[in-house]
């Protein structure tokens, strides 16, 4: 994983202060709130309906043991006990003072975090894969470029007061467990003709209340030309995009107005002018950041897969969590481990401080110390001997971390809804809770199979309903909650957005709308098809009629 | 308003008559882009030093072929949230070569001035009553820059690589 040199340590520690001088300055009056907004967002801290929340970079989410510990340490210290995991990768906590802030912010710099640029309408956090460097079907670790954009953008005084937010992910594999299609930028790693790898670059996808799934406009980018590239975007978005409409800000709406073609060609004109410019990347400098990404020092093992098979056989619930927690890793012996953060006991993405401290030592016991926080706010120990698989899962039971529904109903992004959120219609996080009761009983759970169903509490689509197998969305009627369904989304390479069945239903009514929607696919499903095929099969009839009969 | 810049706080030479609708028959001006065009023959024949304002939404490829003609070249911040004159003032230093005064007008704050400096203005029209004392704070915020622009100041890849 990276480290922080010299320079990189000096910018955070900078940064702390400069914010500390800055809340100082807030508090005594001497900058008004509408001076410190732009400045608090661009340090990570919120206003929400009842307190600020501080928002922290987990860049690509990946994390060593010490710095989950020290979240925990925040956790306790500055807030109630537990942080939430974002569908960025992120960490946030949602009941911070302002006057701690600066503290917290310096206990993060000892441990190489920060929160710039984690709110604002600046470059934030670049996400990734949760199985970078241990996928079998990566074609480069795509951390490296990551770390490399991350660095570009940070304090980027370009790109700083930008028409609105810019997300940026980036994957080495075709299979796309990133959703770089639903971002600003999605970066999507290829080989070329020669053999040699470059980025598809993408545009203009995102969520909210006009989503949009991102469109292609170079094929492929030698990784070289990669920041000049960005710039090039970056640059034409912060000249044209729209300032007059905070709902028509993001980019997506300029490359849609303007048109793909046209909008590469504003790129690529942009870009010609720039790309052997001082951005062009050293092979030195990617080899020195590649060189902290080297692979862990992995035993020579051979594969366990009769042992485990033994174990399961023998065991119905480590066989329910090996089949949907566990995933293949690139090197014989080892295995990818899924810790979902979506047990009924808690909101999802929620972990309390002693979970996190345990969590830490398991990742020193089992994982080389190291973690993952993955996009549908679960974490992952992405190198865990298979002949350890069983008593990792014993003592991730004990924590209540080994609920084995990974990619199954109850696995849902849920946004914070109206139980935290200012800008939120209705509640999420009550809809989840009585899912996860309803589909409880593990079997009819791993019967319907892989299926993602996401809530967001407003159409500003926090809880990525667009692209959930299942979407739901919250809304305010006449003062009513009532949540209304799309059916079909996707986020991964065959990206798509769910298609609308009609009325919402009440509050008391959504989940019985989930069983018919379920019970629907049961019924009418081919042998081998999880949800999203059948719908793409049989299309929204069917479900239609189940859910409001015929007319 | 005085003028900060590398000087200190200075005296503004300049007068500023574009957003008026009268362009005085002397003087040293800054002149509105539309100004500049109407009148742009009448302007260059004139001995004084002139400069140009332009709002946020006017591009400086509008006057890229008349750089030379100007002694000021001033980018107004409608509102500091306007990011815009930011892409500007590096257009104007590392595309067009602009050499002359760059200057962020409008809405501008202390907590701006260092991108802004980043970027190439070199002198600030700031509402701030200790602008100096301000400017020194900013400028000693932060001592890290990653990105390479045209503002002198060594970017971390330069200083890894040891290439400065």
């Amino acid at each position: 994983m990276y480290r922080y040199d010299e320079f990189d340590t000096r910018l955070v520690q900078e940064r702390v202060e400069q914010f500390r001088r800055q809340t100082g300055r807030r508090l005594n009056g001497e900058m008004n709130e509408d001076q410190f907004l732009p400045l608090r967002l661009m340090n990570g801290v919120y206003l929400q309906l009842h307190a600020y929340m501080l928002r922290i970079n987990v860049p690509y989410g990946a994390m060593r043991s010490r710095q989950i510990r020290q979240l925990a340490h925040i956790a306790r210290t500055y807030d109630k006990g537990y942080g939430h995991f974002t569908t960025r990768q992120n960490m946030q906590f949602n009941w911070i003072q302002l006057k701690d802030v600066a503290n917290a912010q310096a206990d993060l710099a000892e441990v190489e975090m920060h929160c710039i640029q984690s709110s604002g309408n600046c470059i934030r956090n670049t996400t990734s894969d949760q199985y970078a460097g241990v996928a079998k079907d990566e074609i480069e670790d795509p951390r490296v470029y990551c770390e490399i954009i991350r660095q570009w953008s940070t304090l980027h005084p370009e790109f700083s007061y930008l028409p609105r937010k810019f997300k940026i992910a980036v994957t080495g594999s075709p299979n796309d467990r990133a959703a770089v299609a639903l971002h600003d930028i999605g970066l999507r790693m290829h080989l070329n003709k020669n053999g040699e790898p470059g980025f598809e670059v993408l545009v203009g996808g995102g969520q909210g209340r006009t989503p949009f799934v991102a469109k292609t406009i170079r094929d492929w980018l030698p990784p070289e030309h990669l920041l000049s590239y960005l710039e090039a975007i970056l640059r034409v978005y912060n000249l044209d995009g729209r300032r007059d409409n905070k709902w028509k800000a993001r980019i997506k709406i300029l490359v849609h107005q303007t048109g793909t073609k046209e909008f590469r060609r504003l790129v690529d004109t942009e870009w010609d002018k720039i790309r052997d410019s001082a951005l062009k990347l050293p092979q030195a400098e990617i080899d020195r950041i590649n060189a902290y990404f080297a692979p862990p020092d992995y035993e020579s093992l051979d594969d366990a897969g009769e042992t485990i098979a033994a174990w399961r056989a023998d065991n119905a619930n480590f066989d329910a969590w090996v089949r949907a927690n566990v995933a293949e890793h690139k090197i014989p012996g080892y295995s990818i481990v899924n810790i979902s953060l979506k047990s009924a006991n808690q909101p999802p993405g929620d972990m309390t401080a002693a979970q996190m401290d345990a969590f830490a030592d398991l990742a020193d016991e089992y994982s080389f110390g190291e973690l993952r926080v993955n996009h549908r706010q679960n974490l992952v120990l992405a190198d865990v001997e298979q002949l350890r698989l069983r008593e990792l899962w014993e003592k991730l039971r004990a924590l209540d971390l080994a609920t084995p529904n990974i990619g199954r109903v109850s696995d849902m992004i849920v946004c914070p809804g109206l139980d935290y959120c200012s800008l939120a219609n209705a509640r999420s996080i009550p809809i989840a809770e009585e899912i996860n009761k309803r589909f409880s009983d593990m079997d009819r759970v791993h019967d319907i199979g892989e299926l993602t169903i996401n809530i967001s509490g407003c159409m500003n689509a926090c809880g990525h309903h667009h692209v959930g197998h299942i979407g739901i969305l919250g809304v305010d009627k006449r003062g009513k909650e009532f949540y209304q369904f799309t059916l079909g989304g996707s986020s991964d390479q065959t990206a798509s957005l769910g298609d609308r069945t009609g009325p919402g239903f009440p509050a008391d009514k959504a989940v019985d709308a989930v069983e018919t929607i379920l019970n629907t696919y049961i019924e009418i499903r081919n042998d081998g098809e999880c949800f999203l095929d059948t719908y793409r099969r049989a299309g929204l009839a069917p479900f239609k009629e189940a859910l409001y009969g015929n007319p | 308003m005085a003028i900060l810049n590398a000087g200190g706080l200075a005296e503004d030479l300049f007068n500023d008559v574009s957003i008026g609708n009268e362009l005085p028959s002397e003087g040293t001006l800054i002149v509105s882009l539309d100004q500049w065009r109407e009148h742009r023959d009448e302007l260059i024949s004139r001995t004084e030093p002139i400069g140009v304002c332009l709002k946020s939404d006017e591009k400086p490829d509008e006057i890229a072929a008349d750089l030379e003609y100007f002694a000021v070249i001033a980018l107004e911040f409608p509102t500091f949230r306007d990011g815009r004159p930011y892409s500007y003032a590096r257009l104007l230093r590392e595309r067009y070569g602009y050499t002359g005064e760059l200057r962020a007008v409008g809405d501008v704050l202390l907590e701006q001035l260092h991108f802004m400096h980043r970027v190439g203005f070199d002198a600030f029209s700031i509402a701030d009553d200790d602008a100096v004392r301000a400017w020194e704070i900013a400028a000693a915020d932060v001592s890290v820059w990653y990105q390479p622009t045209s503002d002198g100041r060594a970017s971390v890849m330069e200083l890894r690589h040891g290439r400065r």
